[in-house]
């Protein structure tokens, strides 16, 4: 656990906080109440991943998990991985640890950002909200070519990175 | 966790959560798939006690590791509440355009928090103001993938590398997309904008 990076965005964190809080009180009590909300408002969803990692983690052996979603489990994987991340919504406060468990269980760093990158870039399940303002040509041509461009990123940064 | 549960309950920087009922019903239908999982442990450490220790334990180390790095990323997101209110936002990029308008549209894209479908409205009404599609669009896809309290989790939890060489690729990725969109309007004759389209963010 890297832990010097952990104290250093507390450090920073509360610093801006306290610099804040001097200046302009009222400010500092509402960002403090949104900071609050937002956690709250992850919590849900985020124990339930939680809870369900580590069941995964806990049963299923690193060898399984490396089978399916490992460097052997070759393009499909990859690709399952990528329209799963297309198809679902989910924050990047849920995903990005999610996706350092899987990465840490065995799972291929292709894979792995696949799914992250289309998580974030392509966005099916806010298409009709998209469309609603945006128009059809502008959310529709927005997120395929997303969608390619998500793919690329994924296969350079699974290339470079292993 | 199937895709509707996530984005009823997904927090992920809500800026200003949906107004919700309280009560225990509702705070209950929100646990609920918590509430399984910890029924299945429950289970299994009833069963099978020796199965259930490594996902116990797993299960907390994971939960400490998260929650850890959850706090202050909460209280950053706060903090962009409060220094770049959302009004600004509109106020700026409207006006602006070639590299000064991709700066600010990178800009405002990064700093405040909160899910994409915040951005959408914002996005509509920067479009009827007279804004490029070009600009739209990076300061879309910037909010959808390169947010500060975003990239602070992928160095803690992927790696600097990894948050590094993505972003590299990202930026890059948003200003093509952005030209692409912009010229492929330009070619088939404008927007087409919903005839009605709600003009305030919600």
């Amino acid at each position: 656990m890297d832990t010097s990076l952990t104290w250093v965005i507390y450090a920073v964190v509360i610093g801006a906080l306290g610099v804040l809080a001097l200046r302009d009180r009222t400010k500092a009590k509402h960002a403090v109440i949104v900071a609050a909300k937002s956690f709250v408002a992850t919590l849900p969803v985020m124990l339930a991943f939680i809870g369900f990692i580590g069941l995964l983690l806990g049963l299923v052996s690193p060898e399984t998990i490396s089978r399916y979603l490992g460097q052997g489990a070759g393009w499909w994987a990859t690709i399952t991985a990528f329209l799963l991340g297309a198809i679902l919504y989910i924050g990047s406060l849920v995903s990005i640890p999610l996706a350092a468990s899987l990465l840490r269980a065995g799972a291929s760093m292709t894979t792995i950002a696949a799914f992250l990158t289309s998580l974030m870039m392509v966005n099916t399940m806010t298409l009709p909200l998209e469309i609603k303002y945006l128009g059809k040509k502008m959310a529709l041509s927005r997120n395929l070519l997303s969608l390619v461009f998500a793919f690329g990123i994924a296969i350079v940064i699974g290339m470079g990175l292993r | 966790m199937n895709a509707n549960d996530s984005t009823e309950t997904n927090g992920m920087a809500e800026m200003k959560p949906p107004v919700q009922s309280k009560g225990p019903k509702h705070i209950l239908k929100n646990f609920r798939w918590v509430l399984l999982v910890a029924a299945v442990d429950l289970l299994l450490w009833l069963l099978w006690p020796q199965q259930a220790a490594p996902v116990l334990h797993n299960t907390w180390d994971y939960f400490v590791e998260v929650i850890i790095i959850l706090i202050p990323v909460a209280v950053l997101m706060g903090l962009f509440e409060v220094w770049v209110p959302k009004e600004a936002i509109g106020k700026h990029l409207g006006r602006e355009s070639g590299w000064k308008g991709i700066a600010l549209s990178f800009l405002f894209g990064t700093a405040p928090t909160g899910p994409l479908y915040i951005a959408f409205p914002i996005a509509g009404m920067l479009l009827k103001k007279g804004a490029s599609p070009f600009n739209v669009v990076v300061f879309l896809n910037t909010w959808a993938a390169v947010k500060i309290p975003q990239l602070i989790l992928e160095a803690r939890f992927l790696g600097p590398t990894f948050m590094l060489v993505r972003l590299a690729l990202t930026l890059p990725s948003a200003i093509v997309i952005g030209w692409l969109i912009q010229k492929i309007i330009q070619r088939t004759g404008g927007l087409n904008m919903p005839r009605e389209t709600p003009g305030q963010p919600a």
